[in-house]
């Protein structure tokens, strides 16, 4: 059970590197389906690699990756073309037309499954593997046809980095621009499905999809660039990649695709909470913060208008008058601004409670606060100014 | 009444019923998914209800309880409310947001499976899959009859689903298609929103044990869509839709039959033929739509005012 001594070991490393590959690619071309509001066609592209992956095994007739990946790739493209048919010539609207790609090849996946169980013999051993993922199937010559697929297709999207980016954040102005809008968009598609397709036989066909967004969303809460965006996308991917792997190797009968899932999904509950300015916890401190801040201006501006009403720069208010007028305690509000020299203790009479009386700064203080809101200062120490 | 058992007894029989069952249940509802750009939540709900499954497994110990049904229902809502959360948070679009719950339930659910229930026949295949083709063996009696269990589960919530769609069919014609003017009128367009969804939960347990979880979502939104294309009418839109359904059950399991394939995916992947009939002969079809384009244009209709009318 100890996950470093696995490092050591060979199939573990084997699978931890093509996880990290894995996780990697899907992260930063995950980002862009997520941008482009595409990420159920990640959906739909891994659930249509299922007829791919039987059509490749079918034809080469052996579990070679290569042709299995060849097939899924090209069912994968043929169920984004599917869509794009029924959205661009009918009136079937996109989420429709996805779910009917979707389940359709997923359908005919199936059926195709069964045949090569029942016809193929023996040799079909491992395809449903597919379904969610073995990465105990995963050999070193397979990473080589990983790292071969995965790290061209990141090598195309940093060679068309400008392209890819103006195409996703402003479509219409990249037409303006007389950029291949539609040339960039088919080779987006691809690349998504590249990145779909050589996480099939870690992920599987039915959770892939979890690791093209979850990254990607989660990275989205921690950057305001997409280069920020990417990069981190790309981490956290191959994060939950290995994470996922090395859990699932450890504890013997673990799928691995909802592993990796699981690990991606923690990482994105992890970044909507804690991110900075986005993350929920974020938001309660900065809230808790303001609600703070607002009543010790509130409590300031009070002791300067008792001040005013009473002609009085001195005055002294009791604390306990205060607590009544403002329904609730003020005393630690009043030590704050103490602590911060706006307020001072002031001994009125022996039996009585607590006074403070504004300090000078604190006097400048409120005047600055009431000031926005137009009102005259006519106090003897207003006509000082 | 031997007439009828005997009928009953052929496993063909009972495969084709409960696969047509599943189909109509499913495309009811499905319809208005599609007309409420929804169908995605359909493909979210089918995979998270497991979750519900083997919970419900795990506490019972047993595979068909009311407390699945329940547990199924509940895990739907869930997914749906969770999304609804994560969208309302505006920290993900509603694409990105079905994609990131549906898939950790999922998981969870198939972890679990991993861990606890090994050995039952709850295997990750079978949820996928379903096993329609074992429909026939386990029966159950009812008055006089012997009847296989998931074809009275599924007529009976089939039952359900078609006195929903009839009593409520004002509201959900206007839930779906004005949502402002049902919430201005005082119906509660967001309770019939919820209640479509937790019904498409149930029905996805239901078709579970016969065509397995990705392929209900094939009847939730296939046959909807293909009447979608042939008519205007939402009647006859549900109507169609339910036509397809059967057709499809009829026609995938004698390609099954013939090829020896998964019956529940060829029925399934039978709904595509029919889609395909509706993209060449419906009138928003592909084949319609192109002849509309050739056709010369009608002269424009000008209204002239009458000589002598006011200036």
């Amino acid at each position: 059970m100890e996950i470093l001594a696995l490092f050591g070991d060979f199939t573990v490393r084997t699978v931890a590197i093509g996880a990290a590959l894995v996780g990697a690619v899907a992260g930063v071309l995950g980002s862009f389906a997520l941008l482009r509001q595409q990420s159920l066609l990640g959906d739909t592209l891994s659930h249509a690699a299922l007829p791919g992956i039987c059509l490749g095994f079918l034809i080469a007739g052996s579990r070679r990756l290569e042709p299995i990946l060849a097939g899924a790739l090209v069912t994968g493209a043929a169920a984004a073309l599917l869509v794009l048919l029924l959205t661009r010539t009918t009136r079937i609207k996109s989420d429709a037309a996805l779910g009917v790609s979707l389940s359709l090849f997923f359908a005919f996946g199936t059926v195709l499954l069964t045949y090569v169980q029942r016809h193929a013999g023996a040799a079909q051993a491992g395809l449903d593997a597919f379904l969610f993922g073995q990465a105990a199937a995963l050999v070193p010559r397979d990473l080589v046809v990983l790292a071969v697929v995965g790290g061209g297709s990141l090598l195309v999207v940093a060679l068309g980095w400008k392209e890819l980016k103006i195409t996703t954040f402003d479509a219409d102005f990249a037409r303006s621009l007389g950029r291949p809008v539609v040339l960039i968009e088919f080779l987006l598609t691809v690349l998504i499905a590249l990145a779909v397709v050589i996480g099939l036989q870690l992920v599987g066909v039915i959770l892939m999809v979890a690791l093209v967004i979850a990254p990607a969303a989660a990275a989205r809460q921690w950057a305001r660039r997409l280069e920020g965006m990417v990069v981190l996308a790309a981490v956290f991917g191959a994060t939950s990649g290995v994470v996922g792997a090395l859990v699932s190797a450890s504890i013997r009968g673990l799928s691995t695709g909802p592993v990796i899932v699981l690990v991606a999904s923690a990482i994105v509950v992890a970044s909507l909470l804690l991110a900075p300015e986005r993350g929920a916890l974020w938001q309660l401190a900065h809230a808790f913060a303001q609600r703070r801040s607002l009543r010790a201006h509130r409590v300031l501006v009070d002791l300067y208008r008792l001040a005013q009403d009473h002609d009085d720069l001195d005055y002294a208010s009791e604390q306990g008058m205060l607590d009544t007028y403002f329904g609730r305690r003020t005393g630690h509000v009043l030590r704050r601004l103490e602590r911060r020299g706006l307020v001072s203790r002031a001994h009125h009479m022996p039996e009585e409670g607590t006074h403070w009386v504004l300090t000078v700064d604190g006097r400048q203080q409120a005047r600055e606060l009431i000031r926005p809101f137009g009102e005259r200062d006519t106090t003897l120490d207003g006509a000082t100014q | 009444m031997t007439g009828l058992q005997g009928w009953l007894d052929q496993p063909g029989v009972t495969i084709v019923l409960v696969g047509a069952l599943v189909g109509v249940a499913a495309s009811l509802l499905g319809a208005f998914l599609v007309l409420r750009r929804e169908s995605m939540l359909s493909d979210a709900i089918s995979h998270s209800v497991l979750i519900g499954i083997v919970l419900a497994y795990l506490i019972t110990g047993a595979l068909d309880t009311p407390l699945h049904v329940v547990g199924a229902a509940l895990a739907g809502l869930l997914t749906v409310w969770l999304t609804d959360v994560l969208v309302r948070s505006r920290r993900v679009k509603s694409d990105a947001a079905i994609g990131l719950v549906f898939p950790a339930l999922f998981a969870v659910a198939v972890l679990l499976i991993n861990v606890y229930a090994r050995d039952v026949h709850l295997d990750t295949d079978a949820v996928l899959l379903g096993e329609i083709g074992f429909a026939w063996l386990d029966v159950v009696r009812v008055g006089p009859l012997e009847v296989a269990r998931s074809l009275v589960t599924m007529l009976v919530i089939t039952l359900v689903n078609l006195a929903f769609v009839v009593f409520l069919y004002k509201e959900l014609k206007l839930a779906t298609f004005d949502g402002m003017l049902a919430t201005a009128l005082g119906f509660r367009p967001g309770l019939v929103g919820y209640a479509l969804l937790a019904l498409v939960s149930v029905t996805a347990v239901g078709a579970f044990d016969a065509v397995g979880a990705i392929l209900f979502v094939a009847f939730v939104i296939v046959p909807p869509t293909a009447a979608y294309l042939v008519t205007d009418r939402l009647w006859r839109m549900l109507v169609l839709g339910c036509v397809v359904a059967v057709g499809s059950s009829i026609g995938g399991y004698a390609l099954a039959v013939a090829y020896d394939v998964s019956i529940g995916g060829a029925m399934a992947s039978a709904t595509g033929a029919f889609l395909l009939l509706a993209l060449i002969v419906g009138k928003h079809g592909i084949v319609a739509r192109a002849l509309r384009r050739r056709a010369p244009r009608p002269p424009p209709v000008v209204h002239v005012p009458e000589a002598g009318g006011a200036p």
